[in-house]
């Protein structure tokens, strides 16, 4: 689609987009800001929010835990999402419809929802450890990702590369692994990075189930925002940016960034 | 018989996470609601009794529907021009929408934390402009909430329906022109509706996103800008309500499945393209 764009919708368009950055530069002006208090312009200038961030323990360990939870959660989403999106392109016949749909609730049902009900029955009826229940909570979370990105790439996936391996002898399992896996891979790393970044940023679900000693990155930061308002915060959410940036250099390095707009 | 159970075999393990910790923990949590001492769907009398309560419902609404309203006016023209814009300008485009959206919610939201404060650059502005003589609030309003909700979904709005403006035929445009439809002509009859179905999904998504939002309101609306959230937060964990909890979540859930099924009726009813 190509028509001449009037100059007021470039303007216009142009002024959405400095502002949808403009925030982000303005948290990195207050985190180097020599002041108590959180404020832009910068007055003066200090790397002291940033070490004082390595001297809060409770932002190194739940910064830790936001990872392993992030990580495993991500690794168990794709573990038996992928084998999901397999069957589903691959049997779709013999599977019923509604099945694909399953997928899609995690999506629709409230993730603040998710972690309410999460809390009530996995941790306090069924007595489950609050690492675990985050972590499952967490695959839930991302396995619409698991799913639909990898099932998007085996929907153009030619089976019959697959049943000409197999017919030459090769056994099933290592079929998927040498000839189908290989050529979803992009569909594979899509599907890690957005549920990785989506599990590292969640708040919703880790709201209720964190509990004492076990924390999440974001709800530390919420926390600690109820107690202070000094540039600490900024910091951290600098250190945030940077791993969006590095994930962002990722996407671009192997899907390319316009693969997000599909 | 293990060939004809291979597909459940495989999509077995997922299904069950699904059905284990989602459908029946969240399932119990619907069933709570209408199981409680007081009698059938007495929770609900409770919720809708109380005028703090209503309140909070009313306004989540509102602020949802304005957040969406605005965020599908910004986010069609920020994606008109994306997807008009030659190869290089739009890559950055993209990557000024991509960058907030893969940015946490409780940062994107603490940027406003900083814009709208006491000692914020919007404050500071308006001192040296000489509009006021001393810093306003300006958080803990409905106004901040929205103004967060929007930038957060925003980017959102853009990449959904640059991906839809995009696949519009140019031939079915330069049809339009060729035969005499004035430019607005052309936008109002051939690519809104086209475009419609993207906008639908995208403004679902702007909708339920909001009404189901806890970080932001939190953050910007505090205790005096309560929604669904932020109560459902409140009557869980600090007054221990759990059947009052179970109540707010139900009503979330209520109002996101009808909006998500209702909407996905009308976009396929007003897709042009189908059958």
């Amino acid at each position: 689609m190509r028509t001449t764009l009037h100059p007021a919708l470039i303007v216009i368009a142009s002024i959405i987009f400095i502002i949808l950055i403009a925030p982000l530069f303005i948290i990195l002006g207050a985190a180097v800001s020599d002041t108590n208090y959180l404020t832009f312009p910068p007055q003066g200038f200090t790397m002291r929010w940033f070490t004082n961030i390595f001297e809060i323990s409770a932002f190194r360990t739940t910064a830790i835990t936001s990872l392993q939870i992030a990580f495993f959660g991500t690794f168990l989403a794709l573990l038996i999402g992928i084998p999901a999106a397999y069957a589903l392109n691959r049997f779709r016949i013999r599977l019923p419809s509604w099945l694909s749909n399953v997928f899609v609730l995690p999506i629709l049902v409230p993730e603040i929802v998710l972690g309410f009900s999460l809390m009530k029955s996995v941790t306090i009826n069924l007595g489950l450890p609050v690492f675990a229940t985050l972590m499952l909570g967490h695959a839930l979370l991302v396995l619409p990702y698991a799913v639909r990105v990898v099932g998007a790439s085996l929907a153009s996936f030619d089976f019959s590369i697959e049943e000409a391996a197999i017919s030459l002898g090769c056994p099933p399992l290592k079929t998927f692994l040498t000839v189908v896996l290989p050529n979803i891979s992009a569909g594979v790393i899509a599907a890690f990075i957005l549920a990785f970044i989506t599990s590292i940023n969640d708040v919703s679900i880790s709201l209720f189930l964190t509990g004492p000693g076990i924390s999440t990155l974001p709800i530390q930061i919420l926390a600690h925002m109820e107690q202070f308002f000094d540039p600490t915060i900024a910091s951290v959410s600098v250190l945030l940016m940077l791993l969006t940036v590095g994930v962002m250099a990722i996407v671009e390095a192997t899907l390319g960034l316009t693969f997000l707009t599909k | 018989m293990i060939k004809r159970l291979s597909p459940w075999i495989l999509a077995g393990p997922a299904s069950l996470l699904v059905l284990v910790f989602l459908i029946l923990p969240v399932g119990s949590t619907l069933i709570a609601t209408f199981t409680d001492a007081k009698g059938w769907a007495a929770p609900y009398a409770t919720f809708f009794n109380s005028g703090f309560r209503r309140t909070v419902l009313y306004r989540t609404i509102e602020i949802s529907l304005i957040t969406t309203v605005i965020s599908v006016i910004l986010g069609f023209i920020a994606a008109y021009v994306v997807a008009q814009m030659p190869g290089r300008l739009k890559s950055i485009m993209i990557i000024a929408a991509v960058f907030p959206l893969l940015t946490g919610v409780v940062v994107r939201s603490f940027a406003w934390l900083i814009l709208l404060g006491k000692n914020g650059i919007l404050n500071s502005a308006l001192l040296s402009m000489g509009i006021i003589s001393e810093p306003i609030s300006m958080l803990y309003t409905e106004g901040a909430v929205i103004a967060a909700m929007v930038y957060l979904f925003v980017p959102l709005m853009i990449l959904t329906l640059a991906g839809v403006l995009e696949g519009i035929p140019k031939d079915v445009v330069e049809a339009a022109t060729s035969l005499g439809a004035a430019p607005f002509a052309v936008f109002r009859q051939v690519i809104l509706p086209l475009a419609m179905p993207g906008l639908i999904v995208g403004a679902v998504l702007v909708f339920t996103g909001s009404f189901t939002s806890y970080a932001t309101p939190q953050l910007l609306g505090g205790e005096r800008q309560m929604m669904m959230g932020t109560l459902l937060y409140q009557r869980a964990m600090v007054t221990f309500d759990w059947t009052g909890a179970s109540t707010v979540a139900a009503i979330m859930v209520v109002v996101t499945i009808a909006i998500v099924m209702l909407m996905t009726r009308l976009a396929r009813r007003l897709n042009p393209m189908a059958g």
